[in-house]
């Protein structure tokens, strides 16, 4: 039997797979936790620096250095846990996975082994209005490794780099990593799910507040199992990895272009190998990693140079009390405060933009109005730029003046647009943008009026039917004194107008 | 002893500490007394792998600054150390006694260095022990061995045969060493010194390069029971960057000491451990044990045979958790970051891999080697329940033992190793031979309890110290140092003198005083 990577297959058609096959998918993500120190010593845990600034002794494992557990770590793991319907370990420990990378500064990695600080969980993830229960297998305690640039080469990867550069400042950052069970039964919407479970998953992180949560900066991370079995025959294939997978969409994806490949290989009559594999976000395809078979040997073994965590019940209790809502009610709460059909929510939902519309609503914006923006003109803009409605560059603040705008009557939508292009060019805040591009609606009711006289005596005939009482036929006119207004006004005010001067 | 001996270099710790209180002498004049011993005989003896003369001489200088404005940071402030060089002290090179670490200054202190530092101890240098604190004998070092001062072609014990040696030979009143399976204890007993493994968690680990972890405990090296529970007393405590120290005060262990040199043991319950004796065990060394025994019995103590069966089990246990943590451990070597980096050859562009390969292979001696690969082989898939799962189980019961012992004696004892020192070359190539040193000291490690080894007199087949071990219940160190203090008090009572008067003179180099 040949196992290889099979990397030039023809995919086969999504739906043809569905009819042989049933996928099982499982996620795995890393969070990286906001603390104000690193896991394990008191280095502080920022983001970005001097290369190797963030450093000393046990981080950069010099010898004879020892680790000590940041406590405000344990409890953003506890809060993660009891957010997913965990149990809480009342005594667990911390163990060592060694395997030799320069990046990694003892050659092993303490992280949590056979005793999990969370497991056995679950998320309710919805997706179309269906609930898919995800099962929480473990939530785990880890720290990060240092960051490997290699110089040199054409791919920026180890092969062909003439020589490769560390930074530290990384290694020993929190990490939080959350496995879930195989997720089975989910069919046709298994990349929807996959995709699903990460966003909310995101969400639930962001509302804990023990994360920045940025996928296109690396604070949440996922990789994607897949596998599939016959139709119906209740097993489980052999699955691959694939490996930070840096957006929704490409979760989404990567499920997707997985399931397609593994079909073409098991129709083939040849077997899935058991790898790592990495996504390609401009391609959309994955590639083989490294093979990665169970006899891969970390020799893990509890870390003796540490104590074993025991959160007291009296803590884990005090924790359950700080949870934000949960995600269920909480939208069940939104969608009668927003008064969205259901359709409009689960669309909203979809979109990942369910926080990013609450955070415009909060900022002042109609619930309708912040929905249409983000669904609308910027989901089309993201998706234009193959890019998540939260990397685009306009927060909802942005989107919550924009509207303030167009409800004072400065702005119209079609101006509005305009403002967002200011915005994703970088001209300044939505106010600065108007000034500057001169975007505000002309209010000289004596420009206007003269504006619509002149659109009238170009169009008699359109204006004799208006006469007649045939007020629908005043769009045209309304278009052509936009246009001569170069949409500097407000269609509303217009029409009025154009009615007045008509009857 | 050498007759021109200066009397300063042969006293006490406690005592230098009285004459530097009274003003009979100062911090430089004992530093600058034990750099001109080290210059004289460390040649012949290769106690120290580095001596800082500048370093602790300005120490000495800010500490009798100290002492003259009446402000004096410790009772020992002043009175010189030597350090083993597996402890990290900034600015002062720290090898571990490997190639793979020549050179390397850490940037920070340990922190029993640092707090011999806030006490005004002036460093004299870093001594020499088996590589990695692997070896009975200091042998294994990779800067050649240190030499006993009883007999130079005999080997000091190790791993710390430095520490001991340099405190033997008078080049240092106090010396630190670390102890995971008797690397304080047997040299001690084999140089006719005294040494302590502390309760696993007393002392900070912090800046120690850890063998195994769950085994190490930094301790004292010293001539005196009280020098080594005032050594004691001062770098113990609990250490915020050593989570496995522990969050409680020391027991009273320098008045357990002063109270033990009275030489009353009425009410004292000793146990003797029946599987520490016997057949294959050096007679002369019984002979000693059975000696004090005696004397303690006199000085009113009872005195209870005590069977530990688990015993028997301890040397292979500690085969298997101490390579498995040292295994892991050693990786972080790698030439990626610090120490010595070989590029291996004929390869034109070596990947970073190949660069650890031939660095790893060049830097660690054999014994390091081996250790690594049996560690390794320990914690593998499929072997892990059999070995290291097992004798993680082995532990528990040795820890029972002891639990079960102390319930009806106040401490354990037995000699500390089964012989005294043999000569340097004779089991360096006998790995089992040489593991067998520890058999008794082992035990203790495992189990986290404290144990003191003070000199029990000389062997009559080769006129060789022998040592006494006396060990206690976790947290009870202060028990050591009673019954080891009273021990000390009967037997130089008899002696007429300490044990180490009776050291050959050494031969001396250069300018002694």
């Amino acid at each position: 039997m040949t196992t290889t990577s099979h990397d030039d297959v023809e995919l086969v058609d999504f739906d043809t797979v569905l009819a042989a096959y049933d996928p099982a998918l499982g996620l795995e993500v890393h969070v990286e936790l906001n603390t104000a120190t690193k896991m394990f010593c008191g280095c502080p845990a920022t983001f970005g620096g001097e290369p190797n600034s963030h450093v000393c002794p046990t981080c950069l494992g010099l010898p004879g250095a020892m680790p000590v557990v940041n406590g405000k770590a344990v409890e953003s793991a506890i809060r993660i846990g009891l957010a997913l319907n965990c149990e809480i370990a009342e005594w667990c420990r911390f163990a060592r996975k060694n395997y030799f990378y320069p990046d990694m500064p003892k050659n092993f990695q303490t992280s949590q082994y056979d005793e999990p600080i969370c497991f056995d969980g679950y998320m309710d993830v919805d997706v179309d209005g269906e609930t898919f229960r995800v099962e929480i297998e473990r939530a785990h305690m880890e720290e990060d490794t240092g960051k490997s640039t290699h110089v040199g080469g054409s791919t920026g990867r180890i092969h062909g780099a003439d020589h490769s550069l560390v930074d530290y400042n990384r290694a020993g950052i929190p990490l939080i990593e959350i496995v879930t069970r195989p997720i089975l039964g989910a069919g046709e919407k298994a990349p929807a799910v996959a995709r699903a479970y990460v966003a909310q998953l995101r969400d639930l992180i962001v509302a804990l507040g023990v994360s920045e949560a940025r996928m296109d900066q690396g604070n949440l991370r996922a990789d994607v199992n897949l596998s599939l079995s016959p139709k119906g025959s209740g097993t489980l294939g052999t699955r691959t990895e694939t490996k930070n997978v840096n957006s929704f969409r490409s979760v989404e994806r990567a499920v997707r272009y997985e399931m397609q490949r593994h079909a073409a290989v098991l129709d083939s009559g040849r077997s899935i190998l058991q790898e790592t594999r990495h996504w390609h976000e401009d391609t959309g395809i994955t590639t083989s990693g490294r093979e990665k078979s169970d006899a891969e040997d970390y020799r893990y073994f509890p870390e003796p140079d540490l104590v074993p965590v025991a959160p007291s019940r009296e803590w884990v209790e005090e924790l359950r009390g700080t949870l934000p809502e949960n995600p269920t009610e909480k939208r069940a709460r939104l969608q009668s405060e927003w008064g969205f059909s259901d359709l409009e929510m689960r669309d909203t939902v979809g979109a990942g933009a369910l926080g990013l519309v609450e955070e415009t609503v909060a900022l002042g914006a109609a619930p309708q109005a912040a929905r249409k923006w983000w669904l609308g003109e910027l989901a089309r803009r993201a998706n234009d730029a193959g890019q998540e409605l939260t990397s685009l560059g306009v927060t909802p603040a942005d989107v919550a003046a924009v509207q303030g705008l167009v409800d004072d009557g400065t702005l119209n939508d079609k101006l509005a647009r305009q403002v967002f292009d200011g915005l994703f060019a970088g001209e300044g805040t939505p106010a600065e943008i108007v000034a500057a591009r001169s975007l505000a609606i002309v209010s000289d009711d004596g420009a206007l009026s003269a504006a619509v006289d002149e659109a009238i005596a170009a169009n008699p005939d359109v204006a004799d039917k208006i006469r007649d009482g045939k007020h629908a036929a005043a769009g045209a006119l309304i278009g052509a004194v936009m246009k001569s207004m170069r949409g500097q006004a407000d269609a509303g005010k217009v029409r009025e107008l154009i009615l007045a001067k008509l009857s | 002893m050498s007759a021109d001996l200066p009397e300063v270099l042969t006293r006490s710790a406690a005592d230098l500490a009285d004459d530097l209180a009274s003003g009979a002498t100062t911090s430089v004049e004992l530093t600058r007394a034990s750099l001109d011993r080290i210059a004289a005989v460390d040649g012949a003896v290769h106690a120290f792998l580095h001596v800082d003369a500048e370093g602790a001489l300005a120490q000495a200088a800010a500490a009798d600054e100290r002492r003259a404005a009446g402000q004096p940071a410790s009772a020992l402030d002043g009175v010189p150390i030597a350090v083993k060089d597996v402890l990290a002290t900034r600015g002062l090179p720290t090898t571990c006694g490997s190639k793979i670490l020549e050179g390397w200054v850490p940037p920070y202190d340990a922190t029993v260095v640092a707090k011999l530092r806030e006490a005004g101890l002036p460093i004299l240098g870093k001594t020499n022990m088996d590589e990695f604190a692997m070896g009975s004998s200091t042998e294994h070092s990779a800067y050649g061995p240190t030499h006993n001062p009883w007999d130079l072609t005999r080997i000091p014990g190790g791993s710390g045969g430095g520490s001991a040696a340099a405190v033997a030979a008078f080049e240092a009143p106090l010396a630190l060493g670390t102890d995971t399976g008797g690397s304080i204890r047997q040299p001690g007993a084999v140089t006719g010194t005294v040494g302590t493994k502390p309760t696993y968690g007393g002392v900070s680990r912090y800046g120690l390069v850890a063998m195994a972890n769950s085994l190490d405990q930094v301790g004292p090296v010293t001539r005196t029971v009280l020098d080594a529970a005032l050594l004691h007393e001062l770098i113990g405590g609990h250490d915020p960057l050593d989570s496995t120290s522990i969050a409680q005060p020391l027991p009273g262990i320098v008045d357990a000491a002063r109270q033990g040199a009275t030489g009353d043991m009425s009410g004292v319950r000793i146990g003797v451990i029946t599987e520490l004796g016997g057949d294959g065990w050096q007679a002369g060394v019984q002979d000693r044990f059975r000696e004090s025994l005696d004397l303690l019995v006199k000085a009113g103590a009872d005195v209870v045979e005590v069977s530990c069966p688990s015993f028997v089990h301890a040397l292979a246990t500690y085969y298997l958790v101490m390579p498995a943590e040292a295994s892991s451990n050693l990786a972080k070597f790698d030439a990626m970051r610090y120490g010595l980096r070989v590029l291996p050859e004929g390869v034109a562009s070596p990947s970073a891999e190949e660069v650890m390969k031939a660095t790893r292979a060049a830097g660690f001696g054999d014994e390091v080697k081996r250790r690594i690969m049996i560690g390794t082989y320990a914690l593998s898939s499929g072997y892990y329940d059999a070995y290291y799962g097992q004798a993680q189980k082995v532990r528990t019961l040795i820890s029972r033992d002891f639990a079960a012992a102390f319930e009806s004696v106040d401490v354990l004892v037995s000699p500390t190793a089964p012989t005294t020192a043999f000569p340097i070359g004779e089991k360096v190539d006998d790995p089992l031979a040489m593991y067998l040193n520890d058999l008794a000291t082992i035990p203790a490690n495992l189990a986290g309890v404290p144990g003191i080894s003070v000199p029990s007199g000389l062997a009559s087949e080769d006129g060789l110290p022998a040592g006494f071990q006396i060990l206690a219940p976790a947290l009870a160190d202060d028990r050591c140092y009673r019954v080891g203090a009273a021990l000390e008090s009967l037997l130089v009572e008899q002696w007429g003198g300490p044990l180490l008067a009776q050291a050959p003179a050494l031969p001396s180099e250069g300018a002694s005083a």
